[in-house]
């Protein structure tokens, strides 16, 4: 099941410019999984010690807050978009 | 001259040259602008301060400017409004509203974020200006962008308050309504900003744009003499104003321009749209996003980017957090209007209702200073009240039909001054009264 992952500029310099990816899995927690694997500077970026993403990290699974959902379990499936963000904006 | 140091990131402490950026590219945390306050001892102080024009720039030193290109010198400057009757009301001794409800030009506490956006983009040779917004940051980025010469592109919820709406539309912004909720917008105009390098003045330029908040703070010390007031309570959403309250009292009593007495700050948010209330009332400093649901549309922000600041902040100081219900929120709105003659949007109601139920509570002493911030116009979110309008009579043009509809009221007043209580000076008020032609309710 391949699912589209969008890269905020902040992160660029850890994908060597790739601004999104495909990959694949079940839930969030393998798509960030792929992700570090792939792009290896990525790894702790996202997600602290426990596998927790970052306070200052938002990560949307088609427009879905992940907090708001069941976090790095949420299911993912073929077609969907995983949008990464800094969390530190607007208000 | 600039007394900016560097953009210096709240979590891992790294530092990066000022440029418009947000973001720590380490550890994604939030950068914040730091000062040489070591040398603004030496070259700033309040008697240089009294000699200037009243407006939020007087503070010019405090803001992260490079030069005499200022964007907007007339914001800001708004009053302290020694609020008797409303302190009687709360059973408080000493009372202050500060009324950012009347700041040019477009009647809101954002009027001062964006006069230093826009101060920073015209400085980064930006042409294009934009924002995620709630309403109020909206028509401070249309009117100020306009006025200023950029091109703007506004992004908001699409089903906003009508009043903030035209609001924006008459400036002749270009304005993008969304189909979603506040944080939706964000979502995408974070997108924007990284895709077409504007001057979004929330998301690239928010480290400038929040030390504009700081003046809200430098004006309320002035405004008492250069005291911090013991109390002080505001609302809000993503969290940015009152933590800058905190920084802007810090930086002056650093200044020696305050003694050392600290101020107690209290956040107000909807019961509707809560979370750093919760984040403070748990003990737990950490926000859980919701979906916002309130009449108080300015502050329905789910996922507040200073949450964790400004409930920590809270926490630090020794004051607290209180959430209210909408019906709540049109009492204090109704509160400040019947008291001090203030007329606050939905956000300024939360502020009031809050307050009185920190009062009632015992969190927020009664017999020390208190200052309610007050951020915007009740003109702008007249919607709120329509269910609750009052109704009153029209009458045919004729003495005896005012005379028909008002006799009981009058004299209840005493309105003659001389004449008996319950009377009325005038024969006519034995007269059978006047049928009300209608009776209205808007």
């Amino acid at each position: 099941m391949s699912v589209q992952v969008r890269i905020p500029s902040v992160l660029r310099r850890q994908t060597g410019g790739d601004e999104s990816v495909q990959l694949e899995g079940a839930t969030l927690g393998d798509i960030l999984d792929g992700l570090e694997t792939r792009y290896e500077g990525l790894r702790g970026k996202l997600r602290g010690p426990k596998g927790e993403i970052r306070r200052f990290v938002n990560i949307y699974v088609n427009d879905n807050d992940a907090r708001l959902l069941d976090g790095s379990t949420t299911p993912v499936a073929d077609g969907d978009e995983v949008i990464i963000i800094p969390a530190v904006a607007g208000g | 001259m600039s007394h900016v140091q560097s953009l210096k990131c709240r979590e891992c402490g790294a530092e990066f040259p000022v440029a418009p950026r947000a973001i720590c590219e380490e550890c994604f945390g939030p950068l914040e602008v730091t000062y040489d306050y070591e040398a603004l001892r030496r070259v700033f102080s309040p008697d240089a301060i009294a000699a200037r024009p009243r407006s939020m720039w007087r503070y010019r030193e405090l803001l992260p400017v490079d030069g005499a290109g200022i964007l907007g010198q007339e914001v800001g400057g708004t009053p302290l409004v020694r609020a008797d009757r409303l302190a009687r009301n709360l059973g408080v001794e000493e009372l202050y509203v500060k009324n950012d409800a009347v700041n040019f030009p477009t009647l809101s506490f954002k009027d001062r974020v964006v006069s230093v956006a826009l101060t920073k983009a015209r400085e980064f040779g930006m042409t294009t200006v934009g924002c995620a917004s709630t309403g109020n940051l909206a028509n401070s980025v249309a009117a100020q962008g306009v006025r200023h010469g950029f091109e703007t592109c506004i992004l908001i919820p699409e089903d906003l308050e009508a009043a903030k709406i035209l609001g924006t539309t008459v400036y002749g912004a270009r304005l993008v309504g969304v189909r979603g909720d506040y944080d939706q917008v964000n979502r995408l105009c974070s997108q924007i900003a990284d895709r077409f390098g504007w001057g979004i003045v929330n998301v690239n330029l928010r480290p400038f744009y929040g030390e504009g908040s700081k003046t809200v703070g430098y004006e309320i010390a002035e405004q008492l003499g250069w005291k911090r007031p013991a109390s002080l309570v505001c609302c809000m959403a993503g969290g940015s104003l009152l933590t800058k309250i905190g920084k802007a009292f810090d930086e002056l009593q650093r200044l020696g321009f305050v003694d050392d007495r600290p101020t107690r700050l209290y956040g107000a948010q909807a019961r509707g749209c809560n979370p750093i209330v919760a984040a403070v009332q748990d003990g737990s400093g950490e926000i859980r996003p919701v979906k916002a649901r309130t009449i108080a549309r300015s502050l329905a922000i789910g996922n507040p980017a200073d949450g964790y600041y400004a409930a920590r902040a809270i926490r630090e100081s020794g004051g607290w957090a209180e959430d209210v219900t909408d019906g709540e929120i049109v009492e204090g709105i109704r509160l400040l209007a019947g008291t001090e003659g203030i007329f606050a949007e939905t956000a300024g109601g939360v502020t009031v209702a809050a307050a009185r139920k920190l009062i009632a509570s015992g969190r927020l002493p009664r017999h020390e200073p208190i200052v309610l911030v007050i951020t915007g116009n009740g003109l702008k979110t007249t919607d709120a009240l329509a269910a609750t309008a009052p109704v009153y009579p029209v009458i045919e043009p004729r003495l005896e039909a005012f005379e028909g509809a008002f006799a009981t009221r009058v004299a209840a007043d005493d309105f003659s001054g001389s004449a008996a209580p319950g009377a009325f000076p005038s024969s006519g008020l034995s007269a059978p009264a006047a049928p009300l032609s209608s009776v209205r309710t808007p």
